[in-house]
């Protein structure tokens, strides 16, 4: 079957865009929707704040699905430089360039320079190698646990998709890529920034879109187990945990559940497979003193 | 629920003509739209110009006459954090209010008192925005004042105590960070810089250049508690952690504590220690009710990564809520940061024993326990979070209790 690429153009309705995003499994609200099909449109990179497990990184890497274009990551972490998010000379090759050079007695000094700084020799780190691909989707992961410096960086490889290399020139982008960037807001990130972007705080999915995700992701999966799994999930979120559930971990539940033949969320297993929802010691015993997997206390 | 009727991606409810369809001469879209931006500043959203231009591009990419669109074009557009979102629920169902209902947000709604800071001392005057013309004490005045309770003393001397703790030098404790930089002594080889040099040289072997780690301030994350029993410290406690932020912006976050745990971080990014304390009087929903220090020290190693970070606690341990779930968060807490700092400003008196429930729970798990109820307290503060020789060493009459 001949396969038909969905270009941005394509997608000329929110409406469109959710169909899309279903067709690829992942099943968005109204916001969600909305904020992705006007990052598309209006070329703005799109900021994901939320809980972690809310689905953040998957709506990049949908999108990346929806328009069959290569998922760039840039996995952030404290000390991030520009060697490593931008571009970085390959200096071995550089190397190598040189003595063959000399070793073929070229003498012209100047234009042995210009080559030795030439495309060539530049490795793209994400963010060059996102200018480009074309098309591409950038996944900026977890901002909040880069610094102030590479911020900076971003904002401005982020205000016009360019990237000036001081021995070449600049480097733009013909058409920008789409852009995602991801926040577990351990860390408030700088104002300059977010305005670039369309910013979209996520919630945890509401019950009955739990339960349409668990059944999507897991065709094994039955309606009760589903719906007892997320009203537990739910009622694990309203308990102040430390680490409260995501919809990964809630999925990872109902798939090792199901493993081991349930049907429905029976107090035995349920306790045998906690490690897999929750995996604070804490957080179990609160659970366990709650209640909450207790037939009363997870269903009521 | 509205979240759920909008698996299909289909925003069904908006009923009724939008606010930009509005028929018989009714005012232009645009003027409508930058309205709305306008009030959503008023009510402390940071709806600047840039972003009501992205608004107006945001609602021109969509169906205006869906009141849905319209809420959704703005809320993503305007607003910059989850803080925000209350704020802008309640402005759009306000401006928009007939044409169509706000949809429903999941959490609770947070109802904002607005309360000048010196009002939390009874009565006193809202403190005026620049410095009063009153004259700086001299030397002598200021050693007098530097050992006094700042909750026994008159409006006039606590104005020159805050005059002085915007002085205070905000310094922090270096960590080493994961950064580079060039050093001519020693350290380990810089490959990059080493082979650029080479290059340079047309390939022939350069001198070895080097790098060590650079250092960055140790992350202080400060929490202060507003709650009714340290309402004659609060104020001060505030403006300390202005100087802190002052100092380091970067490296500091500080938190409200009374019934709920909120950032006032960006409140205390003004420079003027006045203005300041009026953006966080307005940002502090909590001001003067109980504490829940539990709940909100749980809320923290949710909302805050502490990691590495000095965390400092203002408070007297009044605690509400129960004292066993404070325990196992300061267990936590004590595992995951730096060093914790209890700041009790009862300690500065000689009676004072720790006794509530609360602080009981806590100490076991902090790291310095100090007092928090005169200048010299604060100094010996800034001085520990600045990792010099700890100063109350020196034994300050009622500070070693």
């Amino acid at each position: 079957m001949l396969r038909r690429t969905t270009t941005i153009s394509d997608i000329d309705a929110p409406v469109r865009l959710a169909e899309l995003l279903d067709h690829h499994d992942y099943l968005a609200d109204e916001g969600v929707t909305t904020a992705a099909y006007l990052a598309l449109k209006m070329g703005r990179p799109l900021f994901l704040e939320g809980e972690a497990g809310v689905g953040k990184t998957e709506l990049a890497k949908t999108l990346a699905a929806i328009l069959d274009a290569p998922l760039i990551r840039l996995q952030c972490h404290e000390g991030l430089d520009a060697a490593q998010a931008m571009y970085d000379w390959d200096f071995p090759r550089q190397l190598l360039h040189l003595k063959a050079a000399e070793a073929a007695g070229v003498a012209d000094v100047a234009a042995i320079e210009g080559e030795i700084y030439d495309r060539r020799f530049l490795i793209a780190r994400p963010l060059l190698r996102a200018l480009e691909t074309q098309p591409c989707v950038l996944l900026v992961d977890e901002i909040d646990r880069a610094d102030d410096e590479f911020e900076a960086f971003l904002l401005e490889v982020l205000s016009d998709f360019t990237i000036s290399v001081p021995e070449i020139g600049t480097i733009s982008a013909a058409t920008p890529p789409v852009v995602v960037l991801t926040s577990n807001r351990t860390r408030e990130v700088h104002d300059a920034l977010k305005r670039r972007c369309l910013y979209h705080w996520l919630e945890h999915p509401g019950f009955d879109r739990e339960v349409a995700i668990l059944r999507r992701r897991l065709p094994g999966c039955a309606e009760r187990l589903a719906a007892d799994v997320a009203r537990t999930a739910g009622r694990m979120r309203e308990a102040g945990l430390v680490k409260p559930p995501g919809i990964a971990e809630t999925l990872d539940w109902a798939e090792a559940l199901l493993t081991l033949g349930a049907v429905e969320l029976d107090p035995a297993l349920a306790a045998a497979t906690l490690g897999a929802v929750l995996k604070h010691r804490e957080d179990q015993e609160t659970v366990r003193a709650l209640g909450l997997l207790t037939p009363g206390g997870g269903r009521g | 629920m509205a979240d759920d009727a909008a698996v299909t991606g289909r925003g069904g409810h908006g009923s009724g003509p939008g606010p930009l369809a509005s028929p018989g001469g009714g005012p232009e879209p645009v003027a409508v739209l930058t309205g709305f931006a306008r009030t959503l500043r008023a009510a402390g959203v940071a709806a600047d110009h840039h972003r009501t231009q992205t608004f107006l591009r945001a609602v021109g990419q969509l169906d205006a006459t869906d009141g849905r669109n319209v809420y959704w074009a703005g809320r993503l557009t305007l607003c910059a954090g989850p803080d925000d979102l209350p704020r802008y629920d309640r402005c759009f169902a306000a401006y928009f209010s007939a044409a169509f209902p706000a949809p429903r947000r999941v959490r609770a709604t947070v109802v904002s008192v607005t309360r000048p800071v010196a009002a939390a001392y009874g009565g006193g005057e809202p403190e005026p925005a620049g410095e009063t013309g009153a004259p700086p004490a001299t030397a002598s005045e200021i050693e007098v004042l530097r050992h006094r309770d700042v909750a026994r003393m008159s409006e006039a001397e606590r104005r020159e105590v805050h005059r002085l703790l915007a002085l205070l030098r905000g310094a922090r404790q270096p960590r080493r960070s994961r950064r580079h930089r060039p050093s001519p002594h020693g350290g380990a080889t810089d490959a990059r810089r080493t082979v650029r040099e080479i290059l340079r040289h047309g390939g022939e072997p350069a001198r070895l250049r080097r790098r060590v780690r650079r250092d960055r301030p140790r992350r202080v994350v400060m929490l202060v508690d507003v709650s009714g029993s340290m309402a004659a410290y609060a104020d001060t406690l505030l403006r300390f952690a202005h100087a802190l932020v002052r100092a380091e912006p970067g490296a500091t976050e500080v938190f409200s504590i009374g019934t709920r745990l909120t950032r006032i971080t960006a409140a205390l990014r003004h420079r003027d220690p006045g203005l300041a304390m009026d953006e966080c009087s307005a940002a502090i929903p909590d001001w003067s009710g109980g504490t829940r220090l539990g709940e909100e020290v749980r809320a923290l190693l949710r909302l805050s990564d502490p990691r590495g970070a000095i965390v400092v606690i203002a408070s007297d341990g009044w605690e509400r809520g129960s004292a066993d779930l404070l325990e196992a968060q300061m267990a936590r807490l004590s595992r995951l940061a730096r060093r914790v700092v209890w700041v009790n400003p009862h300690k500065g008196d000689p009676a004072y024993r720790p006794l509530t429930a609360g602080i009981r729970a806590a100490l076991p798990h902090v790291t310095d326990f100090v007092a928090g109820h005169s200048l010299a307290a604060y100094e010996d503060l800034a001085a520990l979070l600045a990792g010099d020789r700890p100063v109350w060493a020196r034994g300050r009459g009622g500070a070693d209790a």
